[in-house]
């Protein structure tokens, strides 16, 4: 399983948007490994929920973690099947503890997201 | 001759002046661009409304034909497409419908649907004609409607005055592209003052001949004629703050139809730019 967490700029604190996150953690639970992806959809003028979200759907990742997520990007990650679960606190590695003990929620709200002026 | 009429906010008169001008012109054409809640139409009162339905183009995928290549996907600027299990998802209010995706797609795999989005309505008051952009409740973009209104009153070739959306968007930056000249409608406060920048800064931006009509003017505001004596920007006019005006306004009344004052001010108004009045 690879579990996805979106990621401040200090690369440790867990952050609390997702679309426009720097970074993604992904963890692979199979060989334990950890690695730290830019977010190629940070700087994006519009639209960064979905790329984001389809950034880590071809990242193969089955999980996300993550504080609060758009509705768009809730739709991407749901067509492809991707669980979401609430972050709890700021400390990814934390989450990545919880989620992998299980003592995560799922995420049920999805805001509408803070989107430019069309 | 194009002359548009904005204003950084709702409320300062920009339809008003809009109106009184196309009344004041010979052989004119009012579009209302402000496709949200025009109300142009409610001074104008135009005769035998014509209807006719815009639509916007939205694309849709052969999946026989795309081999997931994702060119649409990495093309679109928005990042209206997302591409899941073999599928494209549209986002449709993400969209601008630019046709992109269907260029880049070496496949042709890409084609369109089109959805309507609102109607633009011509009519005629007098000698005026009164086209009006209507977009429907619930939809995101106004840019297709107001295109459509745009078109249909260049087509005219007649003195073509342009009620513009409030303040400095997408479907401002539409109304504006194609014209000659841009009037802003003030009010002498410091919210209107602060308004008036934010549209003066994209008319500068777009190079275009812009000058000031401050309505509802009790006394001068010092700090918006400053501004306009800092960056050359003419006052062209100066509506006073009248009861009467109001009254006539809130009845649906043309100013310069009822008012030979206001009648005069509007005439020189158009002169002072260089359109032709009655």
């Amino acid at each position: 399983m690879i579990i996805a967490i979106p990621l401040d700029e200090n690369r440790a604190d867990v952050c609390p948007v997702f679309g426009r996150a720097p970074f993604y953690l992904f963890h692979n639970t199979e060989n334990d490994t950890t690695e730290i992806l830019e977010n190629p959809a940070a700087q994006a003028e519009g639209g960064a929920g979905i790329k984001a979200a389809q950034f880590i759907v071809d990242s193969n990742a089955d999980t996300l973690v993550t504080p609060r997520c758009g509705e768009n990007s809730a739709e991407v990650l749901k067509l492809a099947e991707i669980a979401i679960y609430k972050s709890e606190g700021n400390d990814a590695m934390a989450n990545l503890a919880a989620m992998k003990d299980g003592k995560l929620q799922p995420l049920t709200r999805f805001h509408a997201g803070y989107h430019g002026i069309h | 001759m194009k002359i548009a009429v904005l204003s950084g906010k709702g409320g300062t008169g920009k339809t008003m002046v809009s109106v009184n001008l196309a009344c004041a012109a010979a052989n004119s054409v009012y579009i209302d661009c402000d496709v949200e809640e025009p109300n142009g139409h409610l001074f104008l009162k135009p005769e035998n409304p014509q209807t006719q339905t815009v639509f916007k183009s939205l694309p849709t995928f052969d999946d026989e034909k795309c081999t997931g290549c994702r060119k649409c996907v990495d093309f679109c600027r928005f990042n209206a497409l997302a591409y899941l299990k073999g599928k494209h998802k549209v986002f449709e209010d993400v969209c601008h419908f630019c046709g992109g995706c269907a260029l880049v797609c070496p496949e042709n795999a890409v084609g369109e649907a089109r959805v309507p989005v609102g109607e633009v309505v011509h009519g005629m008051h007098n000698n005026t004609m009164c086209i009006t952009g209507r977009l429907n409740i619930g939809e995101g973009s106004g840019t297709p409607v107001v295109k459509a209104a745009l078109d249909a009153g260049f087509a005219e070739n007649r003195t073509t005055i342009i009620d513009c959306p409030p303040g400095s968007g997408c479907s401002v930056l539409e109304s504006v592209e194609d014209v000659d000249y841009c009037i802003i409608v003030a009010e002498p406060t410091a919210f209107g003052l602060h308004n008036m920048q934010m549209v003066h800064q994209l008319t500068a931006l777009m190079k275009k001949p812009c000058g000031i009509v401050i309505n509802k003017e009790t006394s001068p505001y010092e700090p918006l004629e400053e501004y306009c004596k800092m960056r050359r920007l003419p006052i062209l006019m100066r509506i006073p703050y009248k009861e009467d005006y109001a009254r006539l306004c809130a009845a649906g009344e043309i100013l310069c139809e009822k008012d030979e004052q206001a009648k005069a001010m509007f005439a020189e108004l158009l002169d002072m730019i260089g359109g032709a009045a009655k």
